[in-house]
């Protein structure tokens, strides 16, 4: 714990800080259309489409051209590599087409889990070599933000305190290096809704995390003011009784208050295998938890946004618009549910109330 | 860091929360008048009377018994241990003086300061042995909170890891005994204010060893919800020369706290460190003052920032107790108008507002 190091110059903290506030400004979250090939695999997989890269890009297509009135909601979008790269059929690369719209990008950095030796079938993600390398150049191909996903998961034994400390230590290296490189890092611990835990434990496993993760991006020195934290709500376990939204919005927000710095700019939920209608409901809910939250509370979803798109689409070239408004509604619902406005089922969805829960989801 | 433990039952976190929102009620802070006899002693030098028992009664009493209107602006004194068992002229022990002005009592458990073999000359605090069962003691006896102070200095080489790990793992360990007998813990690492350091490296350092005390009392499984803060305000070092305007003072401050204090801390009363009374009251205003969300009551828990005039003024005379209660009463106004950010500069005189009672580092 050295008292002597360097904070970001002045121009680097004003930079990271404005990014990080227009990605969480009222009203305004993430869609996380990070899905590597595999996990893509498995989501066209459900709608009877073969996982190939065109077919990956087509569907990338069909969100990132919706109207532009998807920015209203919609502050930024987390790219995969492949994604960053690709382009709309008119040759029009994605990341233009997002940012003639207004929305940040961001890329997913991270590069999957590997197991914690010792450990009981723990993990923590690899992805740091040559990070810096790898963020500068992002930079310069238009990103201004990226994703690294640990993953923790709660058993009897679990999570240790080696899982504890290794993701933690992690998600603060990754966060400091992208701050280097001028990216505000969004540092996503998740602890997954496997398992047949109680609410309290969830909350306790999670403001634990949260506490260890704190303290290490303190002791990397990393500039809280240009960071977003996309933690997971939290739920009892997927085999466990189910609370109110009320009862796991009061847990949510205890859990953050006890452990993330007012200086953190805001929060972005992650779904974590919620339907679409339960990750809405919980994230307004959350917004009215009368207890005093100093960082914005908003959406980071991937499932819970994408869930009713893929259904309507369905791979058919015919169904492409019917599949974008799927997304501006469930933008829509999302950005009022940021504002705590949301009225349980005002929006519907092809999918709406599909459970998204993958068994043990680490990609 | 298991993640199997309890928080305190129901009962107990509603009445730990009680007694934290009391305390940093708007406008309200604490009168810490909880200096061992040795620091008596070198305050009662100053204005030449000895240092007994009975004068250290009479100047306690002096202060406890203030008109109640004090209560307007003081929700909690602290004691020494010595004071808890004193009473006034006519039989009333202090607390219960205190209590009938709704002003509640707090207890300084800690002992003393003892090295930390092989660091740079640094500290730890004692006062652990059997810590539950004095707390559960002062429970009984009408206190409810306690105060434990930690001490970290700035140089080239400290505060080291060792001496931030050490203090941070006592005041956590020291929060948990308290809440486990009722008590809500003030915890206080103290960043001394001797040193050349500017404004920036004394930002960093609290930064560092609040990130160091909050994990700390995670790990100690503490009710956040039902403890308060002191903490020193960032400002340049004694023998730095350099000087501040009080806005620098209040944002260097506030963003150390954002970066490193949970939001679910009931709330932040500074030490009025080697700060005058006015100075301490100054940049209490300017801390409230500054732009940016703060989900804590900012207040103040001041010793000599609260008493210096208080004891010019009275100098050990009989005849002069009233004019020295007039002296408190301004003062504490004066800080409660700061501790909401309405306090107009030089607006409240006091006889010795602008005098520094320099402390030697190590004392207790």
């Amino acid at each position: 714990m050295t008292t002597y190091f360097n904070y970001p110059s002045k121009e680097l903290q004003d930079e990271l800080r404005e990014i990080a506030q227009k990605i969480v400004a009222p009203g305004k979250g993430i869609l996380a259309a990070d899905e590597s090939g595999p996990t893509m695999g498995k989501r066209l997989q459900d709608i009877g489409v073969e996982n190939t890269e065109d077919n990956r890009r087509a569907y990338r297509q069909l969100l990132f051209s919706t109207d532009p009135k998807l920015a209203e909601n919609i502050s930024g979008v987390i790219l995969f590599h492949e994604t960053l790269y690709q382009k709309a059929d008119d040759g029009t690369p994605f990341a233009e087409i997002l940012k003639k719209k207004g929305i940040i990008l961001g890329i997913k950095v991270d590069k999957g889990v590997v197991p914690l030796f010792g450990s009981e079938d723990e993990v923590t993600t690899q992805g740091l070599d040559d990070l810096a390398a790898r963020c500068a150049q992002y930079k310069k191909d238009g990103c201004d933000f990226a994703k690294w996903r640990c993953v923790l998961k709660i058993g009897k034994n679990t999570p240790s305190y080696q899982s504890i400390l290794e993701n933690a230590n992690v998600l603060a290296r990754y966060a400091s290096i992208c701050q280097s490189q001028r990216i505000v890092p969004i540092v996503e611990p998740e602890v997954l809704p496997d398992g047949d835990h109680d609410l309290d434990r969830a909350q306790k496993v999670t403001e634990t995390v949260l506490a260890a993760v704190y303290k290490a991006l303190s002791d990397h020195h990393v500039y809280l003011e240009g960071t977003l934290l996309k933690p997971n709500m939290v739920t009892a376990g997927q085999s466990a009784k189910k609370n109110t939204p009320e009862e796991i919005a009061l847990a949510t927000v205890q859990a953050l208050r006890r452990t993330v710095p007012a200086a953190v700019t805001g929060v972005t939920f992650l779904s974590g295998g919620q339907s679409e209608e339960e990750a809405t409901v919980n994230l307004s809910a959350i917004n009215n938890v009368p207890l005093i939250r100093p960082w914005a509370l908003t959406f980071s979803y991937g499932r819970a946004l994408q869930a009713s798109v893929l259904r309507a689409w369905a791979g058919k070239k015919e169904n492409i618009a019917a599949g974008q408004n799927e997304l501006l509604k469930r933008a829509k619902a999302n950005g009022e549910a940021a504002c705590g406005n949301y009225t349980a089922g005002s929006v519907k969805g092809f999918a709406g109330k599909d459970t998204l829960h993958v068994d043990d989801h680490r990609y | 860091m298991t993640t199997h433990f309890y928080y305190p039952n129901k009962e107990l976190q509603e009445e730990l929360i009680c007694i934290s929102k009391a305390l940093v009620a708007p406008g309200k802070g604490i009168l810490a008048a909880d200096e061992s006899s040795a620091v008596m002693g070198k305050r009662f030098q100053l204005i030449g009377v000895e240092n007994t028992e009975e004068n250290r009664r009479l100047y306690r009493q002096m202060l406890f018994t203030t008109d109640p209107k004090i209560a307007e602006n003081i929700s909690g004194v602290i004691f020494y241990h010595e004071t808890l068992h004193q009473r006034t002229d006519d039989g009333l022990p202090f607390v219960e003086a205190l209590r009938k002005k709704g002003i509640l009592t707090g207890i300084k458990v800690d002992k003393h300061f003892s090295p930390l073999f092989g660091s740079e000359d640094e500290f730890t605090t004692q006062g652990l042995d059997d810590l539950a069962n004095r707390c559960a003691q002062y429970k009984k006896e009408g206190c409810s909170f306690a105060k434990w102070r930690c001490i970290l200095k700035i140089t080239k080489n400290t505060p080291s890891p060792q001496a931030i790990l050490e203090n941070a793992n006592v005041m956590a360990r020291y929060a948990a005994i308290c809440q486990s007998q009722r008590l809500v813990p003030i915890i206080s690492p103290e960043v001394l204010a001797t040193g050349d350091h500017d404004l920036d490296r004394c930002q960093k350092v609290n930064e560092i060893l609040l990130a160091g005390v909050y994990k700390a009392l995670s790990d100690h499984h503490v009710f956040l919800e039902g403890t308060l803060l002191q903490p020193s305000m960032v400002m340049p070092g004694l023998q730095s020369n350099k000087n501040h305007p009080p806005a620098d003072i209040g944002v260097a401050t506030v963003l150390a706290i954002r970066r490193s204090v949970p939001p679910a801390v009931m709330g932040v009363l500074f030490c009025g460190g080697a700060q005058s009374e006015e100075e301490a009251t100054v940049h209490l205003n300017a801390i409230n003052n500054v732009p940016l969300c703060k989900p804590w009551a900012m207040t103040f828990a001041f010793d000599r920032a609260l008493q210096t005039s208080i004891l010019r003024t009275w100098g050990g005379k009989k005849e002069q107790i009233s004019h020295a209660q007039n002296e408190l009463i301004k003062r504490c106004r004066a800080n409660g108008l700061a501790s909401i950010g309405k306090y107009v500069i030089g607006s409240v005189e006091s006889s010795a507002a602008t005098e520094r009672l320099i402390q030697e580092a190590v004392e207790f």
